[in-house]
């Protein structure tokens, strides 16, 4: 589907969301963190759009807030979208788990909480993935200070 | 470090082995810890950050060139296919016109690559499930390659020969002959390697209905590459994607729908098969102009996202680079194919015995700097 | 000299010269194992330790001796100890009833095949009582793995000796070799015995823990397996008895299916100690087609394993001794 129909169809589901395609190759879509999993869910069960494979789910420090970027495609109609959610409360970060949606999430999630420290409601196992488990802060936050480890030129 | 804390889902029967980080079997430093009743095992849950080397961090202070050297310490068996998606990236970032002599060496050299990491593959696979001798017959052949590779790239292991607008030398004088020596030679032997262990029944025991991955599963896992393919799922980035001189050759995707460690194992012989073909096409029509295009000292792309999936030996790589601008990226992000492979694991794993959960691991053709990064 | 002293003193001498041929079968059998990996491996294996590399094992048993005796504290030490002897003493034992030729044969009791399969039974327990006194999971798995392979595998080969038994009529060895005088065994019984020779190739490669049926030291799953917590010459113990049990096998098999020390066509029975290098080439040339296995096959799991012989082996091995009485009975044996 084109992007103007994907996002004529995306865009009824609800009013809040954003989309823009300038300095991307695919159509991005801004959600509302509240919003999130109801859309996420109709994105993949929907006949139309049928966006049944997440092949990346990056979690970036926009420098005010933190949000987390999926990549998404179906492989029925090959089309692909970039979903993206922020928040700004950078103490306590919480968004929800597309876990139950797509089984790949629950790494890809363990990893963004190791490294952003954004919690994912309902997920199955939320610990640190790569870091151990006594680590303090989040590495790739833009804020994160590490005098011994990290060389800044 | 994980600890091991007894909930009320622990029976009594059950016990924890811990396989790993130093194990022959997980394929570098991954710890498994394996909950197992007597011989059935009951969960798997993988351990990573044994190698982690903050890869993406350090993108974020490099400049372009330099996160090129990077990328072939992840994968490292199929180095020249993630340098070149780095490559890739930035070239269509800056919507530079890359000449043809480029494309066409890009993709034989990344089919090599293809073949080299199917080979120690192989080895591995048969050293896995207990045919020892196997490893040495797919080194033997890996070896030419290597030798191949440096003479034209000047390495061994981690080439480096792709650079943002084009390639860092041109080829070697005797790189033709050499690639047309080895194709002759490795169409002898992939017969050989189907003699010794394909149709070898103990092997086929060992694997047919082993491991069963469906489509749906492979897809809501992020499955890709060999992986997927052998589900049913046509996830070949090289048809659907593609890059470099990708959309001037004809090849056959090698599709299976058992989804068991046998299609797996099928998949990738038959991956060997359609690379060698490709490379055959290409190999003596390499058309003649620039090996390079200048490109700025200083690499800044526009502001912006950009996305690039290329096809390694394990699977779909993708490329998430961020850009505001100056000359590092703000966010970098590469999208493992081991990564998601690795997900799968438990889910595959549980209701087998121990020896399923190494023929299975073999076929996962997993890489943990590529997962760990 | 008084009689009781000089029986005592006999059988002494006789422990020792046994001593020292399971020594140098060992130190032997070793080397030939690595060379013929390495032949199937395209490469050339260790040449350099004494001519051809005839030295090497003697360098790795120094070594071994070498080696500070670790054992883990919370290792049951009195049974850890004792393990390995077990498997030392059994293979020693069944190794004093080989005919090597006619009057080389320490040990000639009128139940020998018996006595062998009683005997080599025993190894088991030692197995079992190293993994078991290790205190470590990994070698008790491995331990549990090959008793249960062991003692399944006893089956077939005592049936597919008991096969040949049937043509021999005697159980002593060196009746054995001289009802062979007319035509070895395995010819004498054309389609049962040979059938029974590749059941027992198969039973005996499984009793031995190697490949295929190595999952007792799958290398690759579990560590080592029983002798995980092993080292120095304790370790040295289980290594050589797996070679010389090898070997055992190979023996057994041309004692009662090849002719022993009868050479083919009787072209050299005029020089009666010739016997030993003939028995000796055809132990050779079995444990060569045991090494073929290892290095060629992947391995079973321990599933199929199991299948493999009670579902398989087993009942082909019944048919097939009935097979054998009938033959026998009806006198379609060959004989020359």
């Amino acid at each position: 589907m084109k992007n103007e129909f994907l996002q004529e169809l995306i865009g009824s589901w609800s009013p809040n969301l954003v989309f823009s395609e300038e300095g991307s190759q695919y159509l991005n879509v801004i959600i509302p963190v509240d919003e999130l999993h109801a859309i996420m869910s109709k994105l993949k069960y929907n006949d139309q759009t049928s966006f049944d494979y997440l092949f990346c789910l990056s979690g970036v420090d926009w420098g005010e807030e933190l949000g987390v970027v999926y990549h998404l495609e179906s492989t029925t109609f090959r089309h692909s979208i970039v979903v993206k959610t922020q928040t700004a409360d950078r103490e306590n970060p919480t968004i929800d788990s597309v876990y139950d949606i797509w089984a790949t999430a629950e790494f890809h999630e363990r990893e963004v909480f190791d490294f952003f420290g954004i919690t994912f409601s309902n997920h199955p196992n939320l610990k640190r993935l790569f870091l151990t488990d006594d680590w303090e802060g989040f590495p790739l936050r833009k804020d994160y200070e590490d005098n011994i480890n990290m060389i800044i030129k | 470090m994980e600890t091991i804390t007894l909930n009320s889902n622990f029976k009594s029967e059950e016990y924890f082995i811990n396989m790993g980080p130093q194990h022959p079997a997980t394929h570098g430093v991954l710890r498994l810890l394996l909950t197992i009743d007597g011989e059935i095992i009951k969960k798997v849950e993988p351990d990573l950050g044994y190698i982690h080397r903050s890869i993406e961090k350090m993108c974020e202070r490099d400049s372009y060139q330099q996160i090129v050297h990077l990328t072939d310490r992840m994968d490292y068996l199929s180095a020249n296919i993630n340098n070149e998606a780095v490559c890739l990236t930035v070239e269509n970032a800056l919507e530079m016109e890359i000449p043809d002599r480029v494309k066409v060496i890009r993709t034989i050299i990344g089919e090599l690559t293809r073949i080299s990491s199917h080979c120690l593959w192989w080895g591995v696979m048969g050293m896995d499930v207990g045919a020892l001798t196997t490893y040495f017959y797919g080194f033997r052949d890996r070896e030419l390659l290597n030798d191949i590779f440096e003479e034209t790239c000047g390495a061994r292991l981690t080439m480096n020969y792709n650079v943002p607008g084009g390639l860092m030398f041109d080829i070697h004088p005797n790189f033709v002959k050499r690639v047309k020596d080895f194709i002759t030679h490795f169409k002898n032997k992939l017969p050989e390697y189907d003699r010794l262990l394909t149709n070898n029944i103990i092997f086929q025991k060992r694997t047919k209905g082993v491991g069963i991955l469906s489509r749906e599963d492979a897809i809501s896992y992020g499955a890709s590459g060999p992986v997927g393919r052998a589900s049913g799922y046509s996830c070949d980035v090289r048809k659907h994607h593609p890059y470099s001189a990708l959309d001037q050759v004809t090849f056959n995707e090698a599709l299976r729908t058992e989804g068991d460690t046998y299609a797996r194992y099928l998949v990738r012989i038959q991956e060997m098969w359609e690379s060698l073909s490709i490379v055959e096409q290409l190999i003596d029509n390499i058309p003649e102009g620039e090996y390079r295009v200048a490109t700025n000292a200083v690499i800044k792309l526009p502001k912006g996202e950009f996305y690039q999936k290329v096809e390694t030996a394990r699977g779909e790589l993708g490329v998430y680079i961020i850009s505001t601008g100056v000359k590092s990226p703000y966010r970098l992000k590469f999208r493992s194919p081991g990564f998601s492979n690795l997900s799968l694991l438990n889910h595959i794993a549980v209701g087998g015995k121990i020896g399923d959960l190494v023929a299975t691991m073999a076929t996962l053709d997993l890489v943990i700097p590529d997962i760990d990064r | 000299m008084p009689e009781e002293v000089a029986n005592i003193a006999e059988m002494v001498l006789i422990a020792l010269v046994y001593l020292g041929i399971f020594a140098i079968a060992g130190l032997f059998l070793v080397l030939l194992e690595r060379r013929v990996a390495a032949w199937f491996q395209l490469r050339i294996g260790p040449n350099r330790v004494g001519f051809k590399g005839l030295l090497q094992t003697m360098a790795d048993a120094i070594k071994l001796l070498s080696k500070e005796l670790t054992g883990t504290t919370k290792a049951d030490k009195f049974l850890y100890n004792l393990a390995p002897y077990f498997v030392i003493i059994s293979s020693l034992m069944a190794l004093s009833v080989f005919p090597f030729t006619k009057e080389f044969q320490a040990f000639d009791i009128n139940i020998g095949i018996f006595f062998l399969i009683a005997v080599s039974s025993i190894g088991v327990i030692g197995i079992l009582l190293g993994g078991w006194s290790s205190n470590n999971k990994f070698a008790m798995i491995g331990a549990m793995r090959s008793g249960v392979q062991t003692i399944s595998y006893e089956l077939s080969i005592g049936l597919s000796l008991l096969t040949m038994v049937l043509i021999t009529g005697s159980l002593q060895l060196s009746e054995i070799v001289e009802v062979q005088k007319s035509g070895w065994l395995i010819v004498q019984g054309h389609i049962p015995a040979i059938i029974a020779f590749m059941i027992y190739m198969i039973a005996g490669t499984a009793e031995t823990n190697r490949a295929p049926f190595d999952m007792v030291e799958a290398e690759s799953e579990l560590g080592a397996g029983f002798h995980t917590e092993y080292s120095g010459m304790k370790f040295a113990y289980f290594f050589l008895a797996e070679f010389i049990n090898m070997f055992i096998i190979a023996a057994i098999a041309t004692t009662i299916f090849f002719g022993a020390w009868l050479s083919p066509f009787g072209i050299t029975e005029s020089i009666p100690w010739l016997g030993v290098f003939w028995f000796l080439l055809k132990a050779l040339i079995l444990i060569f087609l045991m090494m073929w296995f290892r290095w060629t096959f992947p391995r079973l799991r321990i599933d199929q394993l199991l299948t493999l012989e009670w579902k398989y082996l087993l009942p082909i091995n019944l048919v097939n001794i009935m097979i054998m009485a009938l033959l026998v009975w009806l006198n379609l044996t060959i004989s020359f």
